[in-house]
């Protein structure tokens, strides 16, 4: 049996920041905290993307591009990483073993479509959900999956079939790795979180067009205000379940996202006493609230029980509201003065 | 979100494991706790797979009534659109729509088939027939 002894599971809510946060903190950034990764990787953000349907619904996004925050972090604690992808199924099976063999713990991307330990109800052809493979033993691969409790196991064909899943965001058995283990200093996670503050400010509030950050959120909400002439009640109604899936399933932690975020800047106070921190954070609280607010008001939509246009136009106006809290809080951020 | 307002519904994920979700206590202060589920976002994924099970009805009584092959079933049926398929049988999309007409797909010689069997995690026998229990 081959394992890295150093390995440890943690749970977190999103699968990309609980892999990011548990290998670092192996490669020795001990103070890594989920919020600190989301946060430094600028991970918070907000796009519906027009004219390309997801599932027959809205392809609407509360988070970053798959793997961006993975890299990021890595790039701001100045940790080399480590990135594969296989043309062959064998030469990726060849080099995780190797790898594995050598005590190493690594991230590896998969289709959700076949995760056999997976409620089915959750298993659509999503090809960026993210593991770590800690050691195998026998014909068993362990996994520490972030999003749940403990540690899990796949058979070879099982991890072979997910690593190679097809479609769009296909995985091609990438695995990924800190090269080196390197001590991380409190001073380079202050600089850390400055770096992806400043970035998340850019992404909310100077990106250009109407579809992304605060601007897209108010897209949405005007657009939702059209759907039942343009898409009939029943159709409509789809949609507000599909935004609703979108902000709270699995990995979002509540709220969209916007509850870790707040939950970082609070963790961000700790290296930066700067009171307007604290404020800030209040403001996503107050938008991960709203957020949560409207899906109520969605759900009363789409289980039939309320659907007028007025209805519509309340939950439209939910996010042309929550688009202004998070303006506000982009802008109040983007004043900071940090010192050094 | 405060902690006592987290809600403990039941959930899909539930039966796999309880989610982490980030709250306050009362002096504002965040930390993690566990979720079983909401009930806002379960009926969400309901409605999804009400939505689905509609659509895999409609595809098979179109094939039914010989107006599609059985490639259209087996797609809802796995929850693909065309350029899935085309990624796990490796056809073009512009073929994989012209075996999507019945009287097309009935004179596909076995290897096709068998390309699209193995797509779909079926056996060929299964495909030409939709029967299939799971």
């Amino acid at each position: 049996m081959f394992m890295n002894n150093d390995f440890q599971h943690l749970q977190a809510a999103h699968c990309e920041n609980g892999v990011t946060t548990n290998l670092l903190r192996a490669a020795g950034a001990k103070q890594l905290t989920e919020p600190l990764s989301f946060g430094i990787g600028s991970g918070l953000f907000y796009v519906q993307l027009p004219f390309l349907k997801i599932n027959n619904g809205p392809a609407i996004a509360f988070r970053t591009m798959p793997g961006l925050i993975f890299k990021r972090t890595c790039t701001a604690l100045n940790i080399p990483v480590s990135r594969k992808k296989f043309s062959s199924q064998e030469a990726g099976k060849r080099y995780l073993d190797e790898c594995l063999d050598a005590g190493k713990a690594v991230g590896a991307q998969v289709g959700v479509y076949y995760l056999t330990y997976f409620p089915k109800e959750y298993r659509f052809h999503f090809n960026a959900h993210n593991m770590i493979v800690f050691g195998r033993e026998e014909d068993k691969y362990l996994i520490s999956d972030p999003v749940m409790e403990t540690v899990t196991s796949l058979t070879d064909y099982e991890l072979q079939r997910v690593r190679f899943a097809k479609g769009a965001f296909a995985p091609r058995g990438q695995i990924y790795f800190p090269k080196e283990n390197r001590i991380v200093t409190d001073e380079q996670v202050k600089k850390a979180i400055v770096k992806g503050i400043k970035r998340n400010v850019n992404h909310m509030i100077r990106i250009p067009g109407n579809i992304a950050g605060y601007k897209g959120i108010a897209y949405t909400g005007r657009q939702i205000k059209k759907w039942p002439a343009k898409l009939g009640r029943h159709k409509a109604g789809l949609y507000l379940a599909q935004l609703v899936r979108m902000q709270e399933e699995i990995g979002t932690g509540g709220g969209g996202f916007r509850y870790i975020y707040a939950a970082f800047l609070q963790e961000a106070h700790a290296y930066h006493p700067i009171d307007e921190l604290i404020g800030i954070s209040k403001i996503f609280t107050e938008a991960g609230d709203k957020w949560r607010n409207a899906a109520v008001q969605a759900s009363g939509i789409y289980k039939g029980r309320i659907g007028s246009q007025a209805d519509f136009d309340v939950m439209g106006d939910y996010l042309l509201e929550i688009s202004e809290i998070e303006k506000k809080a982009f802008q109040a951020l983007s004043k900071i003065k940090w010192n050094a | 979100m405060k902690k006592e307002e987290i809600p403990q519904d039941n959930g899909a994920l539930n039966k796999l494991t309880k989610e982490v979700v980030y709250v306050t206590d009362d002096s504002g202060k965040y930390s993690t706790d566990l979720s079983t589920g909401w009930e806002v976002k379960t009926k969400a994924l309901d409605v999804a797979w009400q939505e689905i099970e509609q659509r895999i009805r409609e595809a098979k009584e179109k094939v039914l009534r010989d107006e599609a092959s059985p490639i259209l079933y087996f797609m809802e049926l796995r929850l693909m659109d065309i350029g899935i398929v085309a990624a796990y049988t490796g056809f073009w999309k512009w073929t994989i729509k012209k075996h999507l007409k019945a009287g097309v797909f009935r004179k596909l010689p076995d290897g096709k088939l068998k390309k699209y069997a193995d797509a779909f995690n079926v056996t060929v026998d299964q495909l030409k027939t939709m029967n299939v229990h799971e």
